[in-house]
């Protein structure tokens, strides 16, 4: 397997570095450590420039007028945009643009033309609500809200919890039971638009990640027509899970920027400061400090990338997914840990990025899977029939 | 944790704002009769967290804001966020000292 970035990647790599490093972080030194945007006239106006570059929306598909960029490559480019403060969660602030709910694609031409191609163009927004008060994990088991057919439609009655955006946003997909007694086989997705009678957002859920929160919903006889399916009656579990798995190697990736820059600088830290009439570099305890995030790195890196590459190449890769994100969550975890050792009291300060990684980063662990989840994933795949 | 500040109003003066801490968090600012005209937060370059903040709406109070309550609170950002939203939930508008500042993207919020 050859993971040497072609000669094309590294340019654009370089490109989006160049970016990050002369356009991103020098507004990051007047925002509030925990924005999560940028000022609107600076925000259109990089906007404008990664549109100039043709990198806007790198997530969305050619033929949906996105650059057409493989997994490998979008892997490095998560790898570069993460580089700075809000880059865990907000890479660049969001002006490369986002793909919006990937689950679209799939849709009708009538839902594409409603919802997809207005989510594209940037007029409308859209949530995914999965999880439940009962669990986030175990969809197919824990999803608890019901929806009910009628003559002329669906009601659904229910909630949500840690739903990103839905506050702010026009519709959403909503996984619901249509069938009690399938399990997994009695899920359906429904278009869920947010200002139909019986939507709340009932509260904002804070974390750890205090630059943004996450919401409860909740359904209270919302009523839906026939055509806000998406996909077919109980196969919304398939919808969801082919978003879990394809999702987890980008989330992997973006583990990565903040933990490398962090790596950075801890490197440049070590060779300016001195203790006891000596630089931290030439201590050993430091040394071997800055060995282990270079070991962690790579090892994370490498596992990502070859994810993205079977990805790429068409083949199976759910273990490859589920290993990159568990060995990336973890490692750029231990990284941030270590550089802020090294920075010793400066490092716990809102002065360095590094708490803001700290906090973000801990969530990665739980976020778009658990990891045990991700080591239950790949145990089923190590063992197959052999797992009752 | 109670979605709305229910902790009661302090008077906005000089020897009330001084034994405010130094810490992260949120404030209110309200009028005499109670009802809030600014909500603001003490962030992280925020010189003398809540009481640098307070003290700087003291000198120029916004719409005549004469009393003031603050949380100390690590999640200021959101909590900023909920209160303002929570604001517009009640009132229809962000509070008047909030109106013609720099705000961020407000979601719709109606708790039950």
């Amino acid at each position: 397997m050859n993971l040497e970035p072609t000669e094309e990647q590294k340019a654009i790599v370089a490109q989006v570095r160049r970016f990050v490093r002369e356009e991103i972080v020098p507004l990051e030194d007047k925002l509030d450590p925990d924005a999560s945007e940028l000022a609107p006239e600076d925000h259109a106006r990089l906007v404008a420039k990664v549109k100039g570059m043709g990198l806007y929306g790198l997530d969305i598909p050619a033929e949906f007028g996105g650059p057409g960029i493989d997994m490998t490559t979008r892997v490095l480019l998560a790898i570069e945009m993460g580089q700075h403060r809000a880059g865990l969660y907000v890479p660049c602030y969001g002006v490369f643009g986002a793909a919006g709910l990937a689950q679209l694609y799939e849709a009708t031409e009538e839902q594409k033309e409603k919802y997809l191609r207005p989510m594209l163009r940037g007029e409308k927004k859209g949530f995914f609500g999965l999880t439940e008060p009962s669990g986030g994990s175990d969809p197919a088991r824990a999803i608890k809200t019901r929806a009910v057919k009628t003559n002329d439609g669906w009601v659904i009655n229910g909630s949500k919890v840690f739903i990103s955006g839905a506050d702010k946003a026009d519709f959403g997909l909503v996984f619901a039971r249509t069938d009690p007694e399938k399990g997994r086989g009695g899920v359906t997705c429904f278009i869920v638009e947010t200002s139909w009678p019986g939507f709340h957002v009932r509260r904002i859920v804070h974390t750890l990640r205090s630059s943004h929160y996450a919401t409860e919903l909740q359904f209270d006889n919302l009523k839906v027509p026939d055509t806000a399916i998406l996909g077919e009656l109980n196969k919304g579990f398939a919808i969801a899970n082919e978003r879990l798995s394809r999702q987890r190697i980008p989330y992997a990736a973006q583990c990565l920027g903040p933990a490398y820059k962090a790596h950075e600088l801890a490197l440049d830290y070590a060779k300016q400061r001195e203790t006891f009439g000596a630089l931290l570099a030439t201590r050993q305890a430091i040394q071997w400090m800055l060995v282990d995030n270079e070991l962690d790195l790579r090892q994370a890196t490498w596992m990502t990338l070859a994810a993205a590459s079977k990805c790429d190449q068409g083949v199976p890769f759910r273990m490859e997914a589920g290993l990159a994100k568990l060995v990336a969550s973890e490692a750029a975890g231990r990284v941030v840990d270590r550089s802020m050792q090294i920075f010793g009291g400066y490092g716990m300060t809102k002065d360095f990025p590094f708490e803001r990684w700290y906090r973000e980063l801990r969530i990665r662990r739980v976020g778009e899977g658990p990891n045990e989840v991700q080591r239950h994933v790949v145990a089923r795949d190590l063992l197959g029939a052999g797992l009752k | 944790m109670a979605i709305r500040m229910t902790k009661p109003w302090t008077p906005l003066a000089p020897e009330t704002v001084k034994k405010l801490s130094g810490q992260l968090g949120v404030y209110q600012l309200a009028d005499s009769k109670g009802d809030v005209v600014f909500v603001g937060f003490a962030g992280g370059r925020s010189l003398f967290g809540l009481r640098g903040e307070v003290e700087k709406a003291m000198k120029d109070p916004p719409s005549a804001a004469t009393q003031f309550r603050v949380e100390v609170n690590q999640q200021y950002t959101t909590r900023y966020q909920e209160l303002l939203m929570l604001h517009v939930h009640d009132h229809g508008d962000v509070p008047a000292g909030n109106v013609g500042k720099p705000l961020p993207k407000l979601g719709r919020l109606s708790p039950a």
